[in-house]
């Protein structure tokens, strides 16, 4: 039962820009440019460029005066767009953030009953909207049980179900899985086949939308730097948006050299290991697995199979629910071969762990102090303390924010300020989970140096032993790392059947 | 991982608007919090207990859902006995102790007043659906839409914070500072699960707004929430077992209205 269509909704910017009232800065200065009805268009800019504000903006979800300043205008669809709430259909980053109700039906009629649709009408846009992105699940599924990947779809039906002239995107897939991106690009292409709206999207990959867009406009400082044509303007400004972090086709960024030496000692040995989160209630068994100095161990397989539990147990935070995890003498160095009977500063010295969540392990006020947690703990000298802090600072390109509080910083800055926290104590073994999620070309390419700098041992440093449970195949490939892949658990498959 | 499952359930009871299992439970619970007497509470307690095989959940189900009613109700009963007012015949005195003939007789009436309050609440709060009561009070009670589903959408995220609280305790031992201090960082880690939970928050609140929450149009619901037939009938059961409870102590001559004089 096809529902009235409504028209696409053209995009226009007049010198138009923001200041969130907490910065100092203008986030975006200046833009001006026009978006006609029904194009595609891709956004892209260095981090920091003002493209999420910007998408925001268009939503009318940036606030009124006392969330920040603007100047010049913004129109969607000829109107101001703070106030054409319901012509545009936001979809964000992060899947988590945007389930609003418990069942599937309910959440994607959310948008809908806000703006005032008769209920009759509001059903057969449900059902139309989840067809549109190919979410085939019962209307009352729960929508926690949905993965990554239906939770972005179900975003997508959810903006889709208001009829939006103008669909906003802003990386829709950099929190995914590759399964998962794959099925987020394809949605929005079956969508937009049949909902011919405008569509602007902000994604550092540049490739999974390059099928979808038919033009490119770069934001910069003062405003927009480069607009046209998309093999246009990566051709002209290739070189330059790659230097800025963002994954340019065919400009792959830097990766470092094979190790030079065998792997050496094995310093974790797992045998028959079984891992749980909650007491119980096992993810994954029956594992074996070595982590040996000098290498790279990549735990990979797909959502719910267990690889951070297992990467939480290989570093000593959670104990085995079976089968056993020992430290071998030379990582233990006298603390008994049981991993998670060390005391926490302990554990300091010998594995240490990088959270996929940064904010889950920063504890400080400023970006200094953070990393002065480790060496404290362990009760380290002041001036050991300071040098090695120093250091640190200056090799992951944090000193200018020394004093900066750690919750303001970019998603690279703190990923890299955790990485940092854990070197402080020089642990043999450093277990990171999901290290370069949503991380741009440029944070990416300065991680995996340092992890094969730390693989191949650094300035007469002994060479550690690196665990990194990943989805990202370039980061198996560029540190030339051995492959641990775990199957889709029992429970998940039922999950998700 | 949440606090409140919301399995769907079927049955008769479960079909019941939650609006009326909330009435139901008021009038049951308003007549026995306004006397102290045990013959009203038994009587209503009596009356529960026959329905209770009614109410769409196994035995099973129902003490394990019950069970913390069952702990409480003696405890209380306990410390009425112990250290209630005293009255009549003193039969232990010791320091603050002091057991005597009126105190037992408050110790029964409030074992069963906590009984017959609490389980017929608890049992039929087992089949609400969290959306289904968030429907009834914007629709039947026609409590503000903005603040119940901003209190429904809020309560989706506690099974978020239960997985934040669980990743905080882990990276606190890994970043060296789990060994000492339990106190100090049971604070620090509440403050930063405060912090998480309102960057979660306002989040959540942007995603509620693009989709047109707060927009200045009347606003429709795709699940229209009845209150009819069976809603009155469940009322009227609870009106029933409160009208007969007073009724019962009225005529035993033990009502004790706790606001009225002596």
């Amino acid at each position: 039962m096809p529902v009235e269509t409504p028209a696409p909704a053209g995009v226009e910017a007049r010198g138009w820009g923001w200041r969130h009232a907490s910065r100092r800065g203008w986030a975006v200065q200046d833009a001006s440019f026009r978006i006609e009805p029904g194009e595609r268009v891709l956004l892209l800019g260095a981090s920091g460029a003002g493209k999420s504000t910007l998408l925001h903006g268009l939503a009318g979800v940036l606030g009124g005066a006392d969330e920040g300043e603007s100047h010049g205008e913004l129109l969607v669809g000829g109107r101001p767009a703070a106030s054409a709430r319901g012509i545009a259909g936001l979809v964000l980053q992060d899947p988590d953030a945007q389930v609003v109700l418990a069942r599937v039906g309910d959440d994607v009629a959310f948008g809908c009953e806000n703006l005032g649709v008769p209920r009759e009408l509001i059903w057969p846009r449900v059902r139309e909207s989840l067809d549109a992105v190919g979410l085939d699940v019962p209307l009352d599924r729960q929508t926690k049980a949905l993965s990554g990947g239906q939770k972005q779809r179900l975003a997508l039906a959810g903006a889709l179900a208001m009829r939006p002239g103008l669909l906003l995107l802003d990386e829709p897939t950099a929190n995914l899985d590759p399964a998962g991106v794959g099925e987020v690009r394809e949605a929005v292409e079956r969508l937009l086949e049949h909902h011919p709206a405008t569509l602007v999207v902000v994604e550092h990959r540049v490739e999974v939308w390059l099928p979808v867009v038919s033009r490119v406009i770069v934001l910069g400082e003062g405003g927009v730097v480069a607009d046209g044509a998309p093999a246009d303007v990566l051709g002209r400004e290739g070189a330059r948006l790659a230097a800025a972090g963002v994954w340019v086709p065919g400009i792959p960024p830097a990766v470092p050299g094979p190790p030079v030496d065998a792997p050496g000692a094995a310093l974790l040995t797992g045998r028959r290991l079984a891992v749980a989160r909650v007491k119980g209630r096992p993810v994954a068994s029956g594992i074996d697995v070595d982590v040996r100095a000098g290498s790279v161990l990549a735990v990979t397989g797909p959502n719910g199979a267990g690889k951070s539990t297992l990467g939480l147990t290989l570093a000593g935070l959670l104990p085995p629910a079976a089968g056993e995890l020992q430290a071998t003498g030379a990582l233990a160095a006298g603390a008994g071969p049981s991993p998670i009977r060390w005391t926490s500063r302990q554990l300091l010295t010998r594995i240490g762990t990088v959270f996929q969540d940064p904010e889950h392990q920063l504890l400080t006020q400023t970006v200094r102090d953070e990393l002065e947690v480790g060496p404290r703990a362990l009760g380290l000298e002041e001036r050991a303390t300071a040098d090695r802090v120093d250091e640190l600072l200056a090799r992951l390109r944090l000193d200018h924010l020394a004093a900066a509080n750690p919750f303001t910083l970019s998603g690279g800055e703190k990923r890299r300020l955790t990485v940092a926290a854990m070197l402080a104590t020089r642990p043999r073994v450093l277990v990171l989970d999901e290290p370069t999620f949503g991380q741009d070309a440029r944070t990416w390419a300065e991680l995996v140096a340092l992890l094969a700098g730390l693989r191949d041992g650094r300035d007469g440093d002994e060479r550690a032993a690196i665990v990194a449970i990943t989805h990202d195949l370039d980061v198996v490939r560029a540190l030339h790392a051995e492959v641990l892949e775990l199957a889709a658990s029992q429970t998940d498959a039922e999950a998700s059947a | 991982m949440t606090l409140l499952e919301a399995r769907a359930r079927t049955g008769a009871v479960a079909r019941i608007n939650p609006v009326a299992k909330l009435g139901a439970s008021a009038l049951i619970a308003l007549p026995l919090v306004l006397t102290l007497d045990w013959v009203s509470a038994s009587v209503a307690l009596l009356l529960e207990c026959l329905l209770f095989p009614f109410a769409g959940i196994g035995w099973r189900e129902f003490w394990t859902r019950t069970w913390p009613v069952w702990v409480a109700a003696p405890l209380t009963g306990l410390t009425i006995a112990l250290y209630g007012e005293t009255s009549g015949t003193i039969y232990v005195d010791w320091f603050f102790v002091r057991v005597s003939e009126g105190s037992l007789e408050l110790a029964v009436a409030t074992f069963f007043r906590v009984l017959a309050i609490a389980l017929p609440s608890v049992v039929l709060f087992v089949t609400v659906d969290p959306t289904d009561l968030a429907d009834g009070l914007a629709q039947v009670l026609r409590l503000p839409a903005r603040f119940v589903l901003g209190a429904l959408a809020g309560l989706r995220m506690v099974g978020l914070f239960i997985d934040d609280w669980r990743a905080l305790e882990l990276a606190r031992r890994a970043r060296g500072v789990a060994d000492r201090g339990r106190y100090r960082r049971f604070f620090g880690m509440a403050f930063a699960l405060l912090v998480l939970s309102i960057r979660r928050g306002s989040k959540l609140a942007t995603s509620m707004e693009a989709r047109g929450f707060g927009a200045p149009v009347e606003r429709t619901w795709a699940r229209q929430s009845r209150f009819g037939g069976r809603e009155w009938v469940l009322m009227a059961i609870g009106a029933a077992i409160s009208a007969i409870a007073v009724a019962a102590a009225a005529f035993a001559g033990t009502w004790n209205f706790i606001l009225g004089p002596g």
